[in-house]
């Protein structure tokens, strides 16, 4: 038995079951870490040490009786813009690189709550700016599918770690598609629940009304237990959801017993000239799929569609521009050597600290921001969201969820995108508008075209996450058996 | 020539709640410096605000009490800016949507009421504070950091500085009198930034908008106002101009200063702040807050007059600031006569007070001596010029009325028999007096009477004496 190609779920059972103890599964992760992660470059911090000690925990608990939490013993890799106390939080940015953070963010005290074992600090694009892990400070993260793609971004760290099995569950973050493509690119599943349905307290933010939590998993289930264990209410976080919701995630049914009577919209406006034609007969035979298992598949219309990559571009740069002025140089973080009066300090600490892609949204947030610039643009922006909010809310009154793909191009080889960001912008086209509108999504694998992972988009409605999982968990199982 | 004032004032007041607007810091003033931080004041990575459900409450108190409308639906805002002080590089604050519009304070001139018309009042929080050393250093203190604040903005409509004095006045008692903020200037915890400019009615002329900042008390808002406004008459009367521009008052110099000049407009670049979900206020709590809140400056003015039968300016005054008006009742709880201690609250306490430059809250008197002191006047048991001085020595040590007089021996002599003895050595040795005052000269018994007072040291009882003399004259 390879431990480390386990499911979480597996783990957990075993460990439960006393088939394994905990320190044995964290020590075959840590062994598989130090065979592959010089070629993957997944992680910024690895905390060995911690992670054998709670190991130690779990299986004290074990001994003594206790009861266990829900990822008892499974070990886990946080992005690195989730903050840990005592552990390096860097963000990926020079910014950042000696940061250590006083407390634990929510989600982190869940996992240690629940038992759960973390491992490290992922990879990602500085400051969850970017879609293939090349803007880290700390060296691109490769994709364990080839080592010549991108792992996709900004969490690609997170998404290469559970792939080349370093960790067998991780957390994203996901503003605008930051775990779902990751997912699409490394072949997982990746999940950016409803907005305010995971706390952000202690994750760094990026577009506050915009940013989540986001979770990976090699499947369904695993990626649900993972948001299981780290959703619902949290007083710290204004925007939480005070409800709670039934993820329903363990019940094991056949593939059409999740999907029949299912009714799947598919938005006309995705037939892009820019889609790569193979990801749309990819795309084609996963609606296939669906309507083999029982569901009814429409055309649908969402008629704003197609502004929501400009409307998000417009939103999240001009909140990234006022939520990066904490870095100033002047309380953590990297300050200037030499500054000769307070706007110097400013000036020479960002200048110096931040990379080009920070810079780049930066300033397209202050124009947008401006008075007599570009603030014409923010405020259409503000209203077009609204719009794409309504189209959404109108679709989901007639439909359990809507598809597309995850991304509108496959995965790309390290440095074929460098000096476009426009095109990697456009990576986020069918994500961003499910960020606009705080909807929850799932990226799932839908196959391989010439060598590379193809990733399905299954939207649901917001709090809807138990649509989205159900039509996971059936598509999932109706791929394995080859419909 | 003719011209007309035009002042608008921006109040910054520190609510009083126990924790800052959004975190669970303690909200105090002073402590040691970067004590009272945490993640969340100190805008530390991940951080995220959570609003302060009795900040909010505290500022609609406000906006009820000034006759505002209270927004039902409304959002926080980011005031973009890089200062030291301010640990995010924004502000949390409101643009388009303040949690109150319009409202009024009313001011009583001369001529009648007349309303200074508000624009908004908006919730925000506090900055840091900045110390510059000797040496050229800067230490920053973030305990001030996500203090709640709200910000007061009139239209405006004040025309003299008089009128900007008086409307600030109302405007502290009240926001005392509802117990949002203890409003003490020199604290900071309310702060004052003036707008002002002239027009020449005749002409229509008129200077730009000067703005004033940096004042520490009423007393120097007042003569930075009257500073300015001289000011700008002087330019129109030259045909020039000011220049739009932000000044400070120089306290040493009694002048305004020029701090920087205004470029077009600040431009803050303003955005809605994604940590927060929008605002929304049940007009259940509106009428939940409006029922507990307490007595206004105006409904207990009106309670004074029928109450204690007092003249409308007597109840002004009385009830112009929250402690004085509940002194005042106390005392006429120890001391069954309103008039009475009417008379003495606005006499010799208010002149004390005045001439010591305190609050009656901040005095060593207390309603229960003032009652005692009173009692002790009214019953003769000592006359009343002892009370004022022992009125006076109460203020100095805040020792007992009744213990002051034992100790100093100062009971009214109302025993003729130990009077008389005084009376006729003072007649015995004024005999011209006698004589001016059977030929009319009603001054002499006043000096008569006085010479008696002196000798007893002035612990005779005057009306008593009075008799006597007049009784022995007569016989003479």
């Amino acid at each position: 038995m390879d431990i480390v190609n386990l499911s979480a779920l597996e783990i957990k059972k075993k460990i439960i079951n006393k088939e394994l103890s905990a320190t044995e599964v964290v020590k075959a992760y840590l062994n598989r870490i130090e065979e592959v992660e010089k070629d993957i470059n997944a992680f910024i911090s690895i905390d060995k040490e911690g992670a054998l000690k709670a190991a130690e925990r779990v299986d004290e608990k074990i001994k003594n009786g206790e009861e266990l939490g829900s990822l008892a013993g499974i070990p886990i890799g946080l992005k690195d813009n989730i903050v840990t106390k005592g552990l390096k939080t860097t963000c990926g940015s020079k910014m950042l690189e000696n940061f250590n953070p006083p407390y634990d963010g929510t989600v982190v005290e869940r996992i240690k709550d629940q038992d759960g074992i973390i491992i490290g600090k992922t990879n990602m694009d500085e400051f969850a700016m970017g879609s293939s892990n090349e803007r880290s400070y700390f060296g691109p993260t490769k994709n364990p599918v080839n080592n010549s793609l991108v792992p996709g971004g900004s969490s690609g760290g997170s998404a290469a770690a559970v792939k080349a099995n370093e960790v067998a569950l991780s957390l994203g973050t996901d503003t605008g598609g930051s775990t779902r493509q990751p997912a699409a690119y490394c072949d997982l599943v990746g999940i950016k629940p409803s907005y305010g349905l995971v706390s952000r307290y202690g994750v760094v933010s990026l577009a506050g009304s915009l940013d989540t939590v986001g979770v990976f998993g090699r499947d369904v289930s695993d990626a649900s237990l993972m948001l299981s264990a780290i959703m619902g209410y949290d007083e710290k976080d204004s925007t939480s959801y005070e409800n709670p919701i039934d993820l329903a995630f363990e019940k094991e049914l056949e593939p059409t017993d999740y999907i029949k009577g299912m009714k799947i919209g598919i938005p006309k406006e995705i037939y892009l000239d820019e889609m790569d034609k193979r990801l749309i007969e990819q795309f084609d035979k996963a609606i296939k799929v669906f309507e083999s298992l029982g569901a009814s598949v429409e055309e649908i219309s969402l008629s704003h569609l197609e502004y929501g990559l400009s409307t998000y571009h417009v939103i999240s740069t001009a909140e990234i521009s006022s939520t990066l002025a904490r870095f100033d140089g002047l309380r953590y973080g990297y300050r200037a050597k030499e500054y000769s009066n307070l706007d110097e300090l400013y000036i020479n600490s960002r200048t110096e600290a931040f990379g080009d892609e920070v810079k780049r949204r930066i300033l397209m947030g202050t124009y947008y921001l401006s008075q007599g610039l570009g603030r014409e643009y923010y405020e259409k922006a503000l209203k077009m969201r609204t719009l794409i909010i309504d189209d959404f809310n109108k679709a989901f009154k007639d439909f359990d969820v809507i598809l597309t793909p995850t991304s509108p191009i496959l995965p790309f080889k390290l440095g074929k995108l460098k000096g476009e960001p426009l095109t990697k912008d456009l990576t986020s086209i069918f994500t961003a508008p499910v960020n606009l509108a705080g909807l929850c999504a799932m990226s799932i694998p839908c196959g391989y075209v010439d060598g590379l992972p193809v990733g399905l988009q299954i939207i649901g409605g917001r709090f809807k996450e138990i649509n989205i999982i159900k039509a996971g968990l059936g598509f999932e199982g109706g791929m394995k058996n080859g419909i | 020539m003719a011209y007309k004032t035009l002042i608008g004032l921006e109040i910054h007041v520190e609510l009083a709640t126990k924790t800052k607007m959004f975190c669970g810091c303690a909200n105090s003033f002073g402590g040691e410096a970067n004590t009272h931080c945490c993640p969340v004041c100190l805008g530390l990575p991940g951080s995220l605000p959570v609003i302060n459900k009795t900040a909010l409450e505290y500022a609609i108190k406000a906006g009820i009490a000034f006759n505002c409308k209270i927004n039902t639906e409304t959002k926080m805002d980011r005031k973009n800016y890089y200062y030291a002080d301010l640990p995010k590089g924004y502000q949390i604050s409101q643009d388009d949507i303040p949690l109150c519009e319009g409202g009024y304070v009313e001011i009583e001139l001369e001529d009648g009421a007349k309303k200074i018309n508000l624009q908004r009042i908006h919730i925000e929080e506090d900055t840091g504070k900045l110390t510059h050393t000797l040496d050229g250093d800067t230490l920053i203190d973030y305990n001030r950091a996500g203090v709640p604040l709200i910000e007061i903005v009139t239209k405006p409509d004040m025309n003299t500085p008089e009128e900007a004095r008086l409307f600030l006045e109302k405007l502290r008692s009240t926001l005392k009198y509802i117990e949002v903020s203890d409003c003490k200037m020199e604290e900071g915890s309310l702060r004052c930034d003036i707008n002002i400019n002239v027009i020449d009615t005749e002409t229509g002329a008129k200077t730009n908008i000067t703005e004033i900042k940096n004042l520490n008390s009423f007393k120097g808002a007042v003569k930075a106002m009257e500073f300015e406004e001289k000011r700008h008459i002087q330019l129109l009367k030259e045909g020039k101009n000011t220049v739009k521009e932000t000044r400070r008052w120089d306290e040493v110099k009694n002048e305004t200063i020029t701090m920087r000049e205004k470029g077009g407009t600040d431009d803050y670049r303003y955005a809605v702040d994604g940590d927060f979900a929008p605002i929304e206020i049940s007009q259940a709590w509106i009428e939940e807050i409006k029922d507990k809140l307490p007595e206004l400056p105006h409904d207990k003015k009106e309670r004074f007059i029928k109450e204690y039968n007092l003249s409308e300016y007597d109840a002004g005054v009385l009830t112009a600031s929250k402690e004085l008006a509940s002194f005042y009742e106390e005392t006429v709880k120890y001391i069954d006569d309103a008039k009475l201690v009417s008379n003495w609250v606005m006499g010799d306490v208010l002149r004390r007070l005045k001439d010591e430059e305190m609050e009656i809250e901040d005095s060593k008197l207390t309603p229960k001596a003032l009652g005692q002191l009173i009692s002790l006047v009214k019953s003769g048991k000592i006359n009343n010029n002892t009370g004022k001085k022992v009125l006076r020595e109460v203020f100095e040590t805040g020792k007992d009325p009744e213990v002051i007089v034992k100790e100093k021996g100062l009971i009214q002599i109302s025993d003729e028999s130990q009077i008389l003895e005084i009376v006729e050595r003072v007649l015995s040795e004024n005999q011209q007096s006698i004589i001016d005052y059977k030929n009319g000269k009603d001054r002499a018994l006043g000096f008569l009477v006085g010479q008696v007072m002196k000798a007893s040291k002035g612990k005779a009882n005057p009306q008593l004496v009075n008799k006597m003399i007049l009784d022995l004259i007569s016989k003479m």
